[in-house]
């Protein structure tokens, strides 16, 4: 039978997939049926009732099975006693739906008239007026004047806080359960539902804090009134003064497309502002949702804190100098130590920055000292072999697949990421979980496996051992018969729990796995290199993964090519800053000092800073450059999937603040590289006649769209959410090695490292990741304060008894001679035997680590 | 004649499990396990026994939807009796408890459920105390748990409480409520004999639908049939109430005349003048001096635009106000609409303010054709069939009684002539 239905929607014939709804069908050809409720990411419920239409079915005769048919040859129809919702309708085979008829009109009148009788039609002062539906809606198909006598509207409240990020005026709401469904039905927060009935029906939310829920922007954007409003948001533009700018959210490896709502406005001098971030429809990266990190962090592009001219160490202090002044000085002392001289980046920066920073190192002053300042995962050049095969949608991922996570918190690092994973484990995917500890995907996994702490490495070696040799009924077995045997195979990797070392082991045991033959015969092909296959690294940073393809790693030039004498890396570029082998060291987008990484600035002769705010290491720096925010210039983040997207100018630059690659490249044409490119684009360019699996992109092309379903942001009403149609690039992903020819399988370490044993009163920890940890830029939001993990420090009721701790005690964590203040909570979800610490940035924290408890005694107490 | 389900009227103590099995009790339920569970759904079909919630639907055919061989089936016995002058089942319920019971099981076995679950109005405190303790007695004697009366088949039974909405009386917002989730129906298909509790196929069946299933085992179809009209087959329990003289419930074949049932009911109050009908409680259109010698049964009122529902005839006298009939209908139903869909919350909620202006003397003629209006545009567009109900009693009145209106609005006119209403109270 065909998986197609042809039906007729207003004489016109449409030819669409089994199981669509007829608002859906009618969408693709460009038929809007009016929706309020219906929204194409969630099951309908037909609550509204804004779409009904007449719909008309074949009479078939019983007795023959046949069509009936009328005098005149046709098919006679039977539409039924009532209108139906065509929201809830899925269409059939030769199916008529008329939209057009009085009947139809007339009921779409009177439901707006019924929405608008409780509605407070404060269009003037609401945030949703400009961009709608229900305005659209109304003056679409509503009556031009009330018949409801204005006194008999019911008055309600109209700032009703659900927690202090989302405010809910309950005159607007219409009733019509999108955020509700939302927050059950796609990421299983059901943290907001109905209470009450009738006209007494309202939204409210029962968690404290209010809302909770990664996601609560969302239902805004959704919202098809002004109900839900964002507290950044509220009473703060109105949609039709904002011109949105495409963003690519800086938080997280996931890459979310975002659209930057900025006006220019007289409070901020004349400025152009960012007023608020909303998802970009990208269905192979975000489909239409974003998290609220990336929501809300974007005020630290605009924070008074901001570097806005250079600084330059002179009698001690560091004063404003001028950017010629500072770029000599910086140039002229890196050629002074050119036999000496290190770089460091922070993971944020763009593929234009990293390429010609290690360009300035590399050629401009022969140093390959070049790595990362903070190294939590490795694997990159093993994403380059057995990355995620171009083409690839984890929406597509479904029965017969598997997705494979490994010592990853998805939902805390990369909350999309856990959203598409959940979708597929919905879909019919085997997920698979291997952790130390119970993390929120677990609840969707098939199969589950919580390892001894520091065990990943031997968990995934059994694993692989039994996908190699198909013995036996054990668990391990029949997991990796499981994985085999799976159509498609996506493995994640993180570091929880592991050090840089072993997260590089871990990457190759799963490539192994990526790389095996399914089924062992000489035909069978292997995971590896096939749409919907491939490795995903779930980075800390938004462009780590450019960093790597950029080659700043000390064995890595850019496109992986190796270098012949590898440089040091960023441990031992510390330990030579500090014992004063080396003389000299840049550090572009990171804070070294103020991650515990470096405890001072050692005996550098000169220690450069490129950043935008003076953190602990620009503070202790020599020259400190101003760089942009993202928001303030263009550039290319790739994401963990290798997706290459650009991302563009929202708001004038701050200050004299120059973009990270231009301030590179002109101190490069002072050391005798060429002179900088006029335009990020062409910066691009460079960078892509160097890096072979960047070489077929540019910015055109990186910024085509295609026409992506469901169809949102057109003149349909917003009916899918956010208000901008993309229009700004979908972005391209680069071939893996596996994609493009054979790789093959890494050699693996004989020993795996196992967990230390922990010294007599100590208790092995472990750090996790929390979406809101504090650090440089999150710290600059004030929304998301409250928020905040808390430093804490999670503990099995055995361990806490042997500690003598209690719940909710604040203690201290003993790490060599640091002492970590922590409040101490005793939980069912942490292991025995590990404490899980959670809330501090961690950049230092690698692995499973023995460390001390102590209670805090009541005078030496501190707010935490 | 004897009574059929309110059998305990003739029988002392018949709400015991010695009484009852005395009386041929469970003869019914061993009758079904000696049959297969087709068998069974094809003799209830030949009964033509039809749902006696209110919409009439063929119990058999009903049972006969759940997919052959489905591995997880459920029964549903639908106690949230809260239609306004409905109190049927709460007496089957405290006098007669163990009919209830063992016809539910013949169901379950017809449509291989293990799991009984009986949603019970909150407020029937006394009806289930006698529910509890059948089945207590129940399961301490067999009937109820594993191989029931030593057969193969085990059932176990559930009884959930409302918690006082009428919407859960409408059988997918009574499958929302008894998983936990907030009563609100949901728009069909999915029909619940195909995805209904847990998403597992369910049976949902009136309390006194399932009353009537053990005598048909017993005495087969024909019996059933020589009781009520042809297309009304069997006995049913009439609750009549308002302005007669003995109000309460009436066993009496279907067919019979509403003028019958006001005489059995001990004729008019006070010797008044009959004025009219609420023939199915709040949730039917009324019906006056013309419709007396209707026949209450499924299409007896058809021709008189009404419908019997579930048989709960309010009866008025000449001194009724329709106007304040009316209004307390409405207000009900405003009371009770659950908010699901627009027509159904926005208009009850209209409606209410309109007729209670029209009530108070604030009202104008246009209000009264407002009024209709509002109740046009609610037809047809409900998700359920609530909000066609809350149309139907104010509907009818203004086509039966017009003057009264007009009388309401004339009277405000000479009064307070042209006075804005004050905003109205909305406590509740």
């Amino acid at each position: 039978m065909s998986d197609k239905v042809t039906l007729t929607i207003d004489g016109i014939e449409v030819t669409v997939p089994k199981g669509t709804v007829v608002v859906d069908a009618a969408k693709t050809i460009g038929n809007d049926i009016p929706v309020f409720c219906y929204h194409p990411k969630m099951t309908p419920v037909g609550m509204c009732r804004m779409c009904l239409v007449e719909i008309g079915l074949p009479m078939i005769d019983r007795n023959t099975g046949q069509a009936m048919l009328n005098d005149d040859g046709s098919v006679k129809l039977n539409f039924g006693k009532a209108l139906q919702t065509g929201c809830t309708v899925v269409v059939s085979e030769g199916m008529v739906v008329r939209t057009n008829t009085t009947l139809v009109q007339d009921a779409r009148e009177d439901i707006v008239e019924f929405i608008l009788t409780s509605h407070p039609l404060d269009c003037p002062i609401c945030d949703k007026g400009g961009e709608c539906p229900l305005q659209n809606l109304t003056m679409a198909y509503g009556r031009d004047h009330s018949r409801m006598v204005f006194e008999d509207k019911l008055r309600l409240d109209k700032h009703v806080p659900l927690g202090e990020l989302i405010v809910l005026d309950r005159e607007r709401c219409i009733q019509c359960a999108r955020c509700t469904r939302f927050q059950a039905e796609i990421v299983d927060d059901p943290v907001i539902h109905f209470h009450q009935r009738g006209r007494h029906l309202q939204i409210v939310t029962f968690t404290e804090p209010g809302f909770d829920s990664y996601w609560s922007g969302n239902t805004t954007d959704i919202c098809p009134v002004g109900a839900l409003t964002t507290t950044d948001f509220r009473f703060k533009a109105r949609p039709w003064e904002l011109t949105p700018v495409a963003g690519i959210c800086a938080q997280c490896p996931v890459g979310c497309n975002t659209t930057m709502s900025t006006r220019r406005e007289a409070a901020s001098g004349g400025r152009n502002v960012i007023k608020r971030i909303m998802p970009r429809q990208n269905e192979e990266v975000n489909e239409i949702w974003i998290c609220d990190k990336g929501r809300f962090v974007y005020h630290h592009a605009d924070a008074p804190d901001r570097l806005t001219q250079p600084l330059v160490r002179r009698d001690g202090e560091l004063q404003p100098a001028t950017w010629e002044e500072a770029l000599d000085v910086v140039a002229g002392k890196l050629q002074l130590y050119h036999d000496s001289v290190a770089g460091l980046a922070g993971g944020r920066l763009s593929n234009e920055d990293y390429f010609i920073f290690q360009r300035l190192l590399r050629q401009g002053l022969g140093s390959g000292n070049i790595d990362l300042a903070e190294k939590r995962l490795a694997g990159g050049d093993v994403v380059a072999q057995v990355g995620l095969s171009r083409g690839s949608n984890l929406k597509n991922l479904g029965s017969g697949d598997a997705v494979l996570v490994v010592a990853a918190d998805l939902h805390e690092e990369a909350p999309v990421w856990w959203l598409r994973v959940k979708q597929a484990a919905e879909r019919g995917a085997a997920v698979v979980v291997l952790n130390a500890r119970p993390t929120r995907l677990d609840k969707f996994a098939r199969h589950t496996k919580h390892y001894e702490p520091g065990g990943a490495l031997a968990a995934v070696r059994e694993l692989l051992a039994f996908a190699q040799v198909d013995t036996g009924n054990s668990d391990p077995a029949a997991l990796a018969t499981s994985l085999m045997e799976a159509n498609n195979l996506v493995i994640f990797y993180g570091a929880e729990g592991l050090t840089y070392e072993e997260t590089s082991s871990l990457a190759r045991m799963l490539a192994n796995l990526l790389l095996l033959k399914q089924g062992g015969g000489d035909g069978a092909a292997a995971h590896a290199g096939r749409v919907n296959n491939g490795l995903i690294p779930v980075w800390k940073h938004a462009n780590t993964q450019g960093a790597w393809d950029m080659g700043i790693h000390p064995a890595y030039g850019p496109g992986y090519a190796p270098v012949a004498e590898p440089g040091l890396d960023a441990s031992a570029i510390f330990e030579a800053a500090a014992d004063g082998q080396l003389r000299a060291l840049y550090v572009a987008g990171a804070d070294p000092i103020g991650d515990g990484l470096m405890d001072d600035r050692g005996n550098l002769a000169l220690l450069v800073v490129q950043e935008l705010f003076l953190t602990e290491t620009a503070a202790a720096a020599d020259v400190v450059l101003p760089a942009q925010s993202w928001a303030e210039r263009e550039g290319t983040f790739t994401n963990g999937e290798r997706r290459v997207q650009r991302y563009y100018p929202a708001i004038p630059p701050v200050g004299d603040a120059r973009p990270d690659w231009q301030i590179l490249a002109q101190l490069g044409e002072r050391v005798g590289l060429s002179k900088p490119p006029f335009a990020a684009a062409l910066a691009f360019k460079e960078l892509a006649a160097a890096v072979p699996q960047y070489k077929e992109m540019d910015y055109r092309s990186l910024s085509r769209v295609e026409e992506q379903w469901p169809l949102i942001g057109r003149s349909d009403l917003y009916y899918g959410g956010t208000a901008y149609d993309n229009r700004w690039g979908l972005g391209r992903q680069w071939p893996a090695a596996a994609e493009t020819g054979p790789v093959d399988s890494y050699e693996l370490p004989a020993e795996v490292r196992s967990a230390p044993a922990t010294p007599f009163g100590a208790l092995n920890i472990m750090h996790i990741p929390a979406l809101y940890t504090p650090g440089t830029l999150i710290n600059r939001t004030e929304l998301l304060k409250e928020r905040m993990a808390r430093p804490t420090l999670f503990l099995h009721e055995a361990d806490a008894t042997v500690l003598m701790v209690n719940d909710g005690e604040a203690v201290d964590l003993h790490l060599g001679s640091e002492a970590i203040p922590v409040e101490a909570v005793v939980s069912r979800d942490t292991p025995a035997g590990l404490g899980l610490l959670r809330g501090v940035s961690g950049a230092q924290l690698h692995g499973v680590f023995p460390a001390t408890v102590t209670v805090r005694q009541a005078d030496e107490r501190v707010v935490v | 004649m004897a009574y059929v389900l309110l059998r305990h009227r003739d029988i002392p103590d018949l709400h015991k499990l010695d009484v009852y099995r005395a009386h041929g009790g469970y003869e019914g339920l061993k009758k079904a396990l000696s049959m297969t569970p087709a068998e069974v759904i094809d003799l209830v079909k030949a009964s033509n026994l039809r749902g006696r919630g209110g919409a009439g639907f063929p119990t058999g055919l009903k049972w006969s939807f759940i997919p052959k061989g489905a591995p997880e089936t459920y029964v549903l016995i639908n106690t949230d009796e809260s239609e306004t002058g409905t109190f049927k089942d709460r007496e089957l319920m405290e006098g007669n408890p163990h009919q209830v019971i063992e016809g539910a099981l013949i169901a379950a076995y017809a449509v291989n459920s293990h799991l009984v679950f009986n949603y019970i109005r909150g407020e029937y405190m006394d009806a289930s105390y006698a529910f509890e303790e059948a089945l207590r007695e129940c399961r301490a004697a067999g009937i109820i748990g594993h191989n029931i009366l030593g057969s193969d088949f085990s059932v176990e039974f559930y009884t959930h409480y409302g918690a006082g909405a009428y919407i859960c009386g409408e059988e997918t917002a009574l499958i929302e409520s008894l998983a936990g989730n907030l009563g609100q129906p949901w728009s069909k298909p999915p029909f619940p004999a195909i995805e209904g509790l847990y998403r597992k196929p369910t049976v949902v069946n009136n309390t006194e639908t399932l009353a009537n299933v053990p005598g048909i085992l017993v005495n087969g179809p024909d019996w059933f049939k020589q009781m009520g009209t042809d297309d009304s087959p069997g006995m049913k329990i009439v609750c009549v109430s308002g302005h007669v003289e003995k109000p309460g419930n009436y066993e009496v074949p279907l067919g019979t005349t509403y003028r019958e049932l006001i005489e059995v009911a001990g004729g008019m109050k006070d010797g008044k003048k009959f004025k009219a009908i609420l023939p199915s409680g709040g949730s039917g259109p009324i019906i006056v001096e013309d419709a007396l010698d209707a026949a209450c049964s499924y299409d007896g009122l058809t021709a008189f635009r009404s419908v019997m529902g579930s048989a709960s005839v309010i009866v008025m006298d000449e001194t009724t106000d329709m106007v304040w009939a009316a209004l307390k209908m409405i207000h009900f139903f405003r009371h009770e609409s659950c908010g699901k869909c627009t027509p159904c919350r926005e208009g009850t909620f209209w409606m209410e303010r309109v007729l209670h202006r029209i009530y108070e003397g604030h009202g104008t003629e246009a209000d009264i054709k407002l009024l209709e209006s509002v109740a046009d545009n609610m037809t047809g567009k409900c998700l359920c069939a609530l909000g066609e109900f809350a149309t139907s009693p104010v509907l009818s009145s203004i086509r039966h009684f017009l003057p009264e209106y007009k009388a309401k609005v004339a009277a405000g006119a000479n009064g307070r002539a042209a006075q804005r209403t004050p905003a109205m109270a909305t406590a509740d």
